[in-house]
């Protein structure tokens, strides 16, 4: 895999948790399930205290958790609701802990407000949306219908989470530990959106054999019990002079531009592409197989994958917007994406786009089709 | 006008000095866990007694460095402003989820919430209940005002039948808006509450009556036996449209008859066999 960061250099400047990745240390590679490798990934990023609710399809996440987080004297709790997760996690985060909550659709829709708080209040915390067919109680499908909610906001007021996606099982286990470095670096909200194929899939992987000592991350500003600290610290998201809610406002968004030297991406036959097709998460897995039929069949077409939803890889699509004749985006919604890759193509090319709904998952020879009979049909959105 | 916009109002004069007692003696002085502050409340209510009631509580049990408050929205909100403690502002109802994740994640925290009765009887119900039925270790200071002070004066769910509100305007209906929910009553057949007890804030007498039902509720999280509340019959001169002190004496003629104040649940100091505390939780804090 070829993960590349939008600026170069700028690749360890969160605060590490140990281990990054897999390198480091002893692992096993043996077939993991997606919602395990999350789970798992989540512990090995040094996750202090899970709070939830059961929703299908990330039941796996909490059932591990419930055993593994007490044996290492770490905090697991089965909320009554979401919105007690959310605020449960607030708490946690608020008195300085890696804390995290999963959950699916329906799950992530009750948290919202919980969310604007944690991130009006600046807190760091990790969520896990395995999203599933919507709206409503729809199924429990894979769906990528979840994309504005994770990626615009979802609550109310001006504010974002980061949002990581991730592709196959080896990176639900890394991208959990990346996600509390952003959050704690940030002091945002991470999302990690991934979907009911995700979830549950088996796949190889390669897991560290120990799972790392809690490194604590220091952070003044948390509200632990004041000790001898000469001023107390209030963990709050209330400022009623509109002056002072509008300079804090100002510094979120400051935060969110910071965390652009973040963006990372995936790149696939890109350099030679006339075509180019840009797809996050499972999508992006049919979207390379549906790329090497269409190569075989001699079209010059490349895949570019968002790894980073928020921040937007902008500039890589822009800027491969001007190599290419057509770019196509292809999601399992009604097209969300699509609408962030048009900000960045700017109108230089044509984009053209290619969704199912309601958790039906495509194969490669439905999306190859769908691309061959629309080159040259340009902008239809 | 809401208590809010009054607020937005005096956000930037509250940080006047209190007044010294230079040349006289000081027979009482404001609790060490209290700062100087203004406070933002109307005349006459009772928050702010109740804050100082939890300020000296702090000083007697020696537990500031340790303390994490958790504030609700609410007349309230701001009171993290008039403690010297670590706090936290919950979302509205959501004040035990949070402190049962900061106590969870360190028990050697002394955490307790401080809610009014929109806020812990209504939008926050569910998180109350679970917290008390799952036994947490936090201390819960709740203020039954019986109305929704900050927004204007509209129905609680504690309002008494009868009681004009900005959304009862010809008084609570109980065949439309059912009867006044008691914290105290419905609480007390849940295990993991250990101390729960009611009273009124309506004379010195009450008020020494308070110090003591919070010291056990203290204590039932200090020796970990479970959740420990103590409900507030408290008054809302303003939206109740009334002078501070015919407030209070509405307490004891009229809320007391809705509110029978008393002790519900003893499990600190239990006098009988039957009222044993619930396991203790596993907390973790070694790590912390
Ligand atoms: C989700 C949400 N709903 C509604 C409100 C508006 N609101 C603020 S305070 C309040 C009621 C407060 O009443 P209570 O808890 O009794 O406190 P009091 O002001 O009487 O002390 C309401 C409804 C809010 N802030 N958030
Ligand atoms: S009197 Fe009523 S409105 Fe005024 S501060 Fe007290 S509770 Fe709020
Ligand atoms: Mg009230």
């Amino acid at each position: 895999m070829s993960a590349t960061l939008e600026h170069p250099g700028a690749k360890n400047v969160a605060a590490e948790s140990e281990p990054r990745g897999t390198e480091q240390v002893a692992g096993t590679k043996r077939l993991v399930k997606g919602n395990e490798a999350l789970a798992l990934g989540a512990v090995h990023g040094g996750l202090e205290a899970f709070f939830g609710y059961p929703i299908t399809p990330q039941n796996e996440i909490p059932e591990i958790l419930s055993g593994l987080l007490p044996s290492l004297g770490r905090v697991f709790l089965q909320a009554e609701s979401e919105v007690a997760s959310i605020n449960m996690v607030y708490g946690a985060s608020a008195a300085g802990h890696r804390t995290m909550t999963s959950s699916s659709s329906p799950g992530i829709s009750l948290m919202m407000e919980g969310l604007s708080y944690i991130a009006g209040a600046r807190l760091p915390c990790v969520i896990i949306n395995v999203m599933r067919g919507g709206p409503g109680l729809g199924n429990i499908a894979p769906s990528q219908a979840d994309y504005f909610q994770a990626c615009k906001g979802g609550g109310h007021g001006d504010f974002h989470s980061l949002v990581l996606a991730p592709w196959n099982v080896q990176e639900m286990f890394e991208l959990p530990a990346l996600a509390f470095d952003l959050a704690d670096r940030y002091r945002t909200p991470v999302f990690i959106l991934a979907d009911a194929v995700l979830g549950s899939m088996l796949e190889p992987a390669v897991v560290p054999d120990q799972i790392p000592p809690l490194r604590k991350v220091s952070k003044e500003w948390a509200t632990v019990g004041r000790g001898r600290r000469a001023v107390k610290n209030v963990v709050n998201s209330l400022y009623l002079d509109p002056e002072v809610l509008s300079a804090h406002n100002e510094t979120l968004q400051s935060t969110y531009r910071e965390a652009r030297r973040e963006i990372r991406y995936d790149t696939r036959f890109t350099d030679d592409a006339e075509i180019l097709l840009v797809a996050f998460g499972i999508a992006a897995r049919v979207g390379l197989s549906a790329v090497r039929l269409l190569r075989k069949q001699g079209m010059r077409i490349g895949l570019l994958r968002p790894i980073t939803l928020f921040p937007f890889p902008s500039d890589a699509i822009k800027h491969l917007a001007k190599q290419v004749r057509q770019t196509f985006v292809f999601e399992l919604n009604s097209g969300q994406m699509v609408e962030d890759v048009r900000l960045a193509v700017n109108g230089i090319s044509p984009v053209d786009f290619y969704g199912r709904m309601g958790g039906v998952l495509p194969g490669p020879e439905e999306l190859a089709e769908q691309i061959r009979s629309r080159i040259g049909r340009g902008d239809s959105l | 006008m809401s208590i809010e916009m009054a607020m937005m109002g005096k956000a930037s004069a509250d940080d006047r000095p209190a007044t010294t007692c230079d040349d006289v003696e000081c027979v009482m002085a404001r609790p060490a866990s209290m700062t100087d502050k203004l406070m933002h409340y109307c005349p006459g209510c009772t928050h702010g007694i109740i804050h100082r009631l939890v300020g000296e509580m702090i000083d007697e049990f020696g537990l500031l460095d340790h303390t994490v408050g958790v504030c609700p929205v609410g007349c309230s909100v701001f009171a993290y402003e008039y403690f010297q403690c670590d706090a936290i502002e919950a979302s509205h109802g959501r004040a035990p989820a949070v402190a049962t994740a900061v106590k969870r994640t360190d028990s050697s925290r002394f955490v307790f919430t401080y809610q009014g009765d929109g806020d812990l009887a209504s939008i926050g119900m569910a998180e109350t209940i679970h917290a008390a039925a799952r036994g947490e270790r936090i201390t819960i200071f709740f203020v039954n005002n019986g109305i929704y002070g900050m927004t204007g004066g509209q129905m609680a769910p504690t309002s008494l039948i009868g009681q004009k509100t900005t959304t009862s305007p010809s008084g609570r209906i109980a065949e439309t808006t059912g009867m006044p929910i008691g914290v105290c009553e419905l609480l007390s057949s849940l295990k993991g509450v250990a101390y729960l007890a009611r009273v009124p804030i309506s004379s010195p007498k009450n008020i020494n009556t308070a110090r003591k039902y919070m010291r056990k509720a203290i204590r039932a999280q200090l020796e970990n036996k479970g959740l420990g509340l103590v409900e507030f019959l408290s008054t809302c001169p303003v939206q109740w449209a009334m002078s501070p002190i015919a407030a209070m004496k509405h307490i004891d003629n009229t809320v007391i008859k809705t509110f029978p104040p008393g002790v519900f649940v003893d499990r600190v100091d239990p006098v009988d066999a039957t009222s044993t505390p619930m396991p203790a939780v596993a907390h973790t804090g070694a790590e912390a």
